[in-house]
């Protein structure tokens, strides 16, 4: 390399002896309290939450828009407070709550079962991707007349879709992250003389956490939005159950507050479940394994 | 203090006739974190001349990878200038392409050779497809990939994904090539292949670049100057001559004499790194 | 042992030896499976058998059982059905009602979450605003909205497209968002560093750095519009019974696949139910796997990008 000494221009080498630290700047200085309460994500979203709230009650004032059409704020959170006080909203909620939970957990032990037998067997697992790849695409509402037909105007037709909601996609998922799982740990968990259901619960379950997590939340997404369009449907029909068939009901009365009112609780509902419960799941589970993608 | 002062004293006797290609001179970068405000470099001079294998060398901390991110356009400095062939630098540009230490620089969604032509197409560099095709086929065959011109790059090992991203960079021909520790990531073989690979390239085209390393051997070899950064905030502590020393200078005297003092250098901020490092 | 194969350290020290490959033969090194084996290995026949066999078990079961045709029909009046209702009653007139519906409410949609994601990119109140409301109106299924989309909108396509609308926009705006979110620095520097500014950044970079993400959103979105299409249709029915009929007064046709099935079910036809299902399912399955697996197949696998 040394005669590349003439295409380069070589200046004379120097060093900085007396080097010491600098003293007129801020190597790290704290931000200002602003910036650092601007930083905080939930302060700003809370903001701009109220900021919403706000825009919307002044535009339904100031414009005098038909409080049928689009109640204003605070006419909505009345109707909220007033009907969560004569326990109207507590007992369809409970009505929705249940049929939910008892389709949800229905959902989760057939999902189970086809995935236990999938897990052991080739046919197994060829007739659970033949149904999934069947049946996952069908939205659920759609079987409600048939289970109309067959379970008659009850809790239980409701219960039947719900199910039909949850199990594909947590059926389809959950094979997925089984099937993901890699051979290394599959044959450690045989290492460690696991079979059959040990070996599904202990090894699989947990290997394909990640994957399963996202087949219960698609699950629950699906299982809400087909229960709240059932009871609407439902509603249209028979006149019983709870919040789905109030956002109906309210609305045929013209009831527009109560409307609003429960869509908020819908809302609220989603929310907790979607940030409160599997949030939680997921920080106690993947994100601390460090297995989320 | 009056470190910037000597800082310029030391380099200004050495320009007699040559412009700089880059001249940065009292060049002070700070960042913010979600808490701090952190002062990356403090003051820093320095001049990059056409050809040179200018390095910027310092323990982590020092702000080396800041500094060329300002050389880059992605940080403003609060205080001094930034100035490329006598313009100033206010944003990121094609004239400055950047080679970074990351393999998923390369956009996974362009094959290898789609990656050079959008480069060129976009930087500017070419207005059509068949000239960007031909230049980015040039480029591909200096840096020995003509085999996987239509490979996309998740087929490709690390090395190759650093070959190419060399590749893209200097078809941009910039004026200047800016290198973020592009082999810290590589096996130690590889690394050692491609530095030889970048030496030669550079007796092929002279190309001018602006190396950051962390590894004082890497810097020997690389570089034609080193500039030695100290840390917290990364202050100019000294710029040697290394051009007399490449790969086959490796073990003799005068290379290992240099990589001691350099490292006599480094260490001696080093013990001042740890000493400060529990308030940090 | 004798003493003299134990060496001080404790080792067996064996004499050493060397073997002749190839005197004693090999056995048998590569055989091909039987025929039936490598049949049975082939997916798509071992998946189409059991769609055979369990045609088969519902045949059976329906005849044997002699179940109600009202309340189960059997595959075979089910597909007669589905032959009628094709030919005669124009089935897949049905079918694009609802389709056009959903691909007109579909493109408006993802125009609107695509101009909401640009302005979010552009600042960061722009972006929690976004993300405020994202988190706010995703969890809010769009078919509860329908009610009042009725009342602004009246019994019509408005109010469908509208519905639609809602469940499109929030899906695919978060996935868009969180995916641009996490692209990663080096590849933003790389656009910068190409002098790619704006909207050319964007649709440059951002789209197909992010495209992973975005797939996942456009399905999400579809999922969701698909299931709200049909439920609100389902709805519309009811209300059609309730008001006497603006809908289906002028002739079945008019409606969708969702009016079509509900329509079916009031006239206890319930084969024709179950064809309306049918093609329910075919639909879902072409968009899934014709439409959304080739954009897979030709982006995020063919670039490497897939996650998992």
């Amino acid at each position: 390399m040394s005669d590349n000494a003439v295409e380069i221009h070589v200046r004379p080498e120097f060093e900085n002896k007396n080097l010491g630290k600098a003293t007129d700047v801020d190597v790290e200085r704290p931000l200002s309290l602003f910036e650092r309460i601007a930083n905080i994500n939930a302060v700003r979203k809370f903001s701009i939450l109220l900021g919403l709230l706000f825009a919307w009650e002044i535009y339904t004032r100031v414009s005098g828009v038909e409080p049928l059409l689009f109640p204003s704020f605070s006419e909505s959170a009345g109707a909220l407070w007033e009907t969560i006080l004569t326990g109207e909203m507590p007992t369809k909620i409970w009505v929705t709550i249940k049929i939910l939970l008892v389709g949800y957990a229905a959902g989760l032990g057939c999902a189970a079962i086809l995935l236990i037998w999938a897990v052991m067997t080739r046919v197994g697992s060829d007739v659970l991707g033949t149904l999934t790849a069947m049946f996952q695409p069908l939205p659920a509402i759609s079987l409600l007349p048939l289970a109309m037909l067959w379970f008659g105007l009850g809790a239980s037709s409701l219960v039947f879709v719900t199910i039909h909601s949850v199990l594909w996609a947590v059926a389809l998922s959950t094979h997925v992250g089984f099937m993901g799982v890699s051979e290394t740990l599959r044959m450690v968990g045989r290492n460690y003389g696991l079979r059959g259901i040990p070996y599904i619960f202990k090894i699989l379950v947990p290997a394909g956490f990640a994957s399963i997590l996202i087949g219960l939340k698609v699950g629950w997404a699906f299982a809400w939005r087909t229960l709240i369009g059932a009871e609407l449907v439902f509603g249209a029909l028979s006149g019983s159950g709870g919040l789905g068939w109030m956002v109906y009901e309210k609305g045929e009365n013209l009831e527009t507050t109560y409307v609003f009112a429960a869509l908020f609780m819908v809302i609220v509902i989603g929310l907790l479940v979607e940030n409160v419960f599997f949030r939680n799941i997921e920080m106690n589970t993947i994100n601390k394994w460090g297995m989320q993608r | 203090m009056n470190d910037a002062a000597t800082g310029t004293a030391g380099v200004s006797p050495a320009v007699p006739t040559v412009e700089p290609i880059l001249d940065v001179s009292g060049v002070t970068l700070q960042y913010k974190t979600k808490e701090h405000l952190i002062t990356a470099t403090y003051r820093v001079d320095f001049q990059v001349f056409p050809s040179d294998r200018f390095v910027l060398l310092g323990p982590s901390g020092c702000g080396k990878s800041t500094l060329l991110k300002g050389v880059a356009g992605y940080m403003q400095p609060v205080e001094g200038a930034m100035k490329l062939k006598g313009r100033e630098i206010t944003e990121p540009g094609p004239d400055r392409v950047m080679v970074f230490q990351e393999f998923d620089q390369l956009l996974p969604w362009k094959t290898v050779k789609q990656n050079i032509t959008f480069a060129l197409m976009n930087g500017g560099k070419c207005s059509s497809r068949q000239e960007a095709d031909d230049v980015a086929m040039e480029y591909i065959s200096k840096v020995k990939l003509e085999r996987f011109e239509d490979t996309y790059p998740h087929m490709l090992s690390g090395g190759m994904k650093q070959r190419v991203a060399i590749a893209r960079g200097m078809a941009m021909e910039p004026d200047i090539l800016l290198m973020d520790e592009p082999f810290a990531a590589l096996d130690a073989l590889t690394r050692r292949q491609m530095q030889e690979e970048l030496l030669q390239l550079w007796d092929d085209t002279k190309f001018t670049v602006l190396f950051v390393t962390h590894s004082i051997e890497e810097a020997v070899i690389i570089g034609s100057r080193i500039l030695i950064l100290s840390p917290h905030p990364g202050q100019v502590k000294a710029e040697l001559n290394a051009h007399q020393l490449g790969h086959s200078d490796v073990g003799d005297a005068e290379f290992a004499q240099l990589q001691e003092k350099i490292h006599a250098m480094i260490f001696a901020d080093r013990v001042l790194e740890d000493e400060t490092l529990p308030n940090v | 042992m004798s003493d003299q194969s134990v060496t001080s350290s404790g080792v067996y020290v064996r004499p050493e030896f060397e073997n002749e490959i190839g005197a004693a033969g090999t056995g048998e090194v590569e055989r091909r499976l039987s025929m039936f084996e490598r049949i049975s290995n082939i997916d798509p026949l071992r998946k189409f058998t059991i769609l055979i066999i369990m045609v088969v078990i519902w045949e059976l079961y329906a005849r044997i059982g002699e179940i109600n045709e009202l309340m189960f029909p059997t595959f075979s009046a089910t597909g007669t059905a589905l032959i009628d209702a094709l030919v005669n009653a124009g089935l897949l007139v049905n079918v694009w009602n609802s389709l056009k519906l959903l691909l007109s409410g579909y493109a408006i949609g993802i125009s609107i979450a695509a101009v909401l994601v640009i302005l979010a990119v552009g600042s960061r109140i722009g972006s929690d605003l976004l993300t405020t409301l994202t988190a706010m109106l995703n969890p809010l299924p769009a078919i509860a909205l329908l009610p009042m989309a009725m009342l602004w909108f009246g019994l019509g396509p408005g109010a469908i497209i509208f519905t639609l609308l809602h469940s499109i926009i929030w899906p695919v705006a978060l996935n868009t968002h969180s995916g641009f979110q996490s692209v990663s620095e080096t590849l933003r520097m790389v656009g910068g560093n190409y002098g790619l500014k704006g909207l050319r950044y964007i649709f440059k970079i951002l789209v197909p750095a992010a495209f992973p993400s975005i797939l996942t959103g456009l399905r999400i979105g579809w999922a969701y519009a698909w299931r709200t299409l049909i439920a609100a249709e389902l709805v519309f029915g009811g209300q059609v019974v309730d008001t006497s009929g603006q809908l289906g007064a002028e002739g079945s046709n008019s409606g969708g696949l969702g009016w079509i099935i509900f329509e079916s079910q009031m006239e206890n036809q319930t084969p024709y139910v179950f064809a309306g299902l049918f093609m329910v399912i075919l639909v879902g399955i072409t968009v899934e796997n014709g439409f959304f697996r080739n954009i897979e197949e030709k982006t995020v696998r063919k670039w490497g990008m897939q996650k998992a």
